[in-house]
């Protein structure tokens, strides 16, 4: 069984602060780390290994300092992992994040099931998985919830907004999940150790044969910056003995029904 | 004559993309056209006054299938000559739209919040950096696909005349994903988009039982009881139906109150459309208060009884 893990490498927002006069966020300094649901696809993928066995390659798409950023996915139980680096790549958008993903798996492959998030933490665009199972060729099963495998089926319960659905594929098969699918373990000192000598292959965008100069920018951001906040901000610091003056301020907003 | 086509496989979403479908349609003089894949689409966009409708067999279409639909809009997008589409930003509507747009070689936008036509152009808005920000983005392909959030604007109305419906003969390759089952997930599922008001409640909460104060609170203001994540997916206090934030539904109700939620950027950006926002905290300094009208900074424990009592 070789299963592909794509993981996004991201800005840990948990540590981004909003630049109240500018309403931009501060980047400098925040610690990269690997997209939150991606860490369930492979927390997922390794499940797999454990029970079936088989092998792990993360794939990447991103600056050079993903090198150092997906030791964190082969700590985690990943075999190998094989980057396709360019200082371009930051802030890479879907369309090409799928096309350099389609071809380091081609490469890389053959494969039985690649993973992915539902979305990246950062943007949360959830296209890579179905523009790469387009090239690919691939049947996509998303938003999983839960993943059992028999033989060379695999059946997923599928989380949609209102409902459940159970669905069936034979493999090879492009699978995205959802955060609810497992918990994500915490790579042990040992793992973490051993994972700067595990197999790591970097690629050039024109190795693949992706010249980035061929590949105009589908995407052009005109502002990015924290919502306009236009809020009363008027605390009640007392409790309880204040909610008259809460109903009170309410009921002339007309939000009460009566 | 590039167009703009509509399609979205929840039918209320379909109709408020033909409405904003339309609004571009005019400032943008471009032709409307939906897409409808199953004979009530087709009538329900002729009914509201979309000139053209396309449809294609087999008739009935089957459901929903990612790979099956982008291939039937891939279609009809050629057909009809589309330089935009608009597609609904539901889970269905989001793996749709990626294969869409890989097989058209479009550029595509999901999750959009509002999408305008002005000085710059066709624009989008849609969170970046886990909605700690707002992104104005817009497309530079030949052809371009925006999700749109569900709820963006009212569905068009009926009674405008019919239009013309056009038959557009398919080439499906069958699907490789089996459908087994669907079950609802929440039998008693409310609509947290379309709600007026939202009882939200967080990890302030001390066990489940006491979701009932929550509850008194929200039939005291004629609304319905939403939850952050941790409460539905880690407790399972609640439904997931009834999560509110980024992997969640987003709310814009005239009135939301917030009780025992600390207000992680991963449950604001689906409450901060909210109309009025009042939050209830022990913590004074709890992020919440800086997104709230009003803040009442006390034990939800007493706070929502009491104020469940002084609105009988």
């Amino acid at each position: 069984m070789n299963i592909f893990v794509c993981m996004k490498q991201t800005y840990d927002l948990q540590q981004v602060r909003i630049r109240k006069e500018t309403r931009q966020p501060v980047l400098e300094n925040v610690p990269l780390t690997l997209g939150n649901i991606d860490k369930n696809a492979l927390e997922e993928a390794i499940r797999i290994k454990e029970k079936s066995g088989g092998k792990i390659t993360v794939l990447s798409a991103g600056p050079e300092s993903l090198e150092d950023t997906v030791k964190e996915a082969l700590a985690m139980g990943a075999d190998e992992a094989v980057l396709i680096t360019a200082l371009e790549l930051d802030a890479i958008e879907s369309a090409l994040s799928a096309v350099l993903l389609a071809k380091a798996a081609a490469q890389a492959g053959p494969y039985d099931l690649i993973f992915l998030g539902e979305g990246s933490t950062d943007s949360y665009s959830g296209q890579v998985g179905p523009r790469l199972a387009e090239l690919l060729d691939l049947p996509q099963i998303t938003f999983a919830k839960s993943l059992s495998l028999e033989g060379r089926t695999l059946r997923a319960v599928r989380s949609l907004e209102d409902s459940l659905e159970e669905v069936e594929v034979d493999l090879p098969a492009l699978v995205t999940m959802v955060s609810e699918i497992n918990e994500p373990r915490i790579p042990t000192v040992t793992q973490i150790l051993k994972a700067g000598r595990k197999p790591k292959k970097v690629l050039r965008p024109e190795e693949l044969g992706v010249p980035l100069r061929d590949f105009a920018p589908q995407v052009q951001t005109l502002s990015n910056l924290a919502p306009v906040q236009n809020r009363r901000g008027i605390l009640f610091k007392e409790g309880a003995k204040e909610i008259p003056a809460l109903v009170k301020a309410l009921e002339e907003e007309g939000l009460l029904r009566r | 004559m590039p167009s703009i086509l509509v399609f979205s496989e929840q039918d209320r979403c379909a109709l408020e993309l033909l409405r904003k479908g339309k609004e571009l349609g005019e400032k943008m003089k471009l032709a409307v056209a939906a897409a409808a894949l199953g004979a009530s689409q087709v009538e329900e966009h002729r009914r509201r006054g979309c000139a053209l409708v396309y449809t294609g067999s087999p008739d009935p279409f089957p459901p929903f299938d990612a790979s099956i639909y982008a291939q039937a809009l891939s279609q009809i997008a050629a057909a009809s000559g589309a330089a935009i589409i608009l597609l609904g930003s539901t889970r269905s509507g989001k793996e749709l739209a990626g294969r869409l747009a890989q097989k058209l070689g479009a550029g595509c936008l999901t999750d959009c919040q509002s999408l305008e036509y002005g000085n710059d152009g066709l624009v989008a808005t849609r969170n970046a950096f886990g909605g700690a920000t707002v992104a104005a983005q817009k497309l530079t392909t030949a052809v371009q696909i925006f999700a749109l959030m569900p709820y963006l604007c009212e569905p068009t109305a009926p009674g405008e005349p019919g239009g013309e419906t056009v038959p557009v003969a398919l080439n499906l390759k069958p699907s490789p994903v089996r459908k087994l089952k669907s079950t609802p997930k929440d039998s008693g599922a409310v609509d947290l988009e379309g709600a007026e008001v939202l009882v939200c409640v967080g990890k302030g909460l001390g066990k489940q039982e006491d979701l009932k104060i929550a509850e008194e609170l929200a039939s005291a203001l004629g609304g319905v009881v939403a939850c952050t994540k941790p409460l539905a997916t880690d407790l399972k206090w609640l439904p997931e139906s009834r999560i509110i934030g980024l992997s969640g539904k987003k709310g814009k109700p005239k009135l939301a109150l917030c009780a025992g939620i600390s207000g992680q950027v991963q449950f604001a950006v689906g409450i901060r459309d909210a109309r009025t926002l009042v939050a209830v905290n022990l913590d004074p300094n709890a992020y919440i208060f800086q997104m709230a009208d009003y803040g009442v900074v006390g034990d939800l424990y007493q706070i929502l009884p009491q104020l469940t009592a002084a609105l009988k």
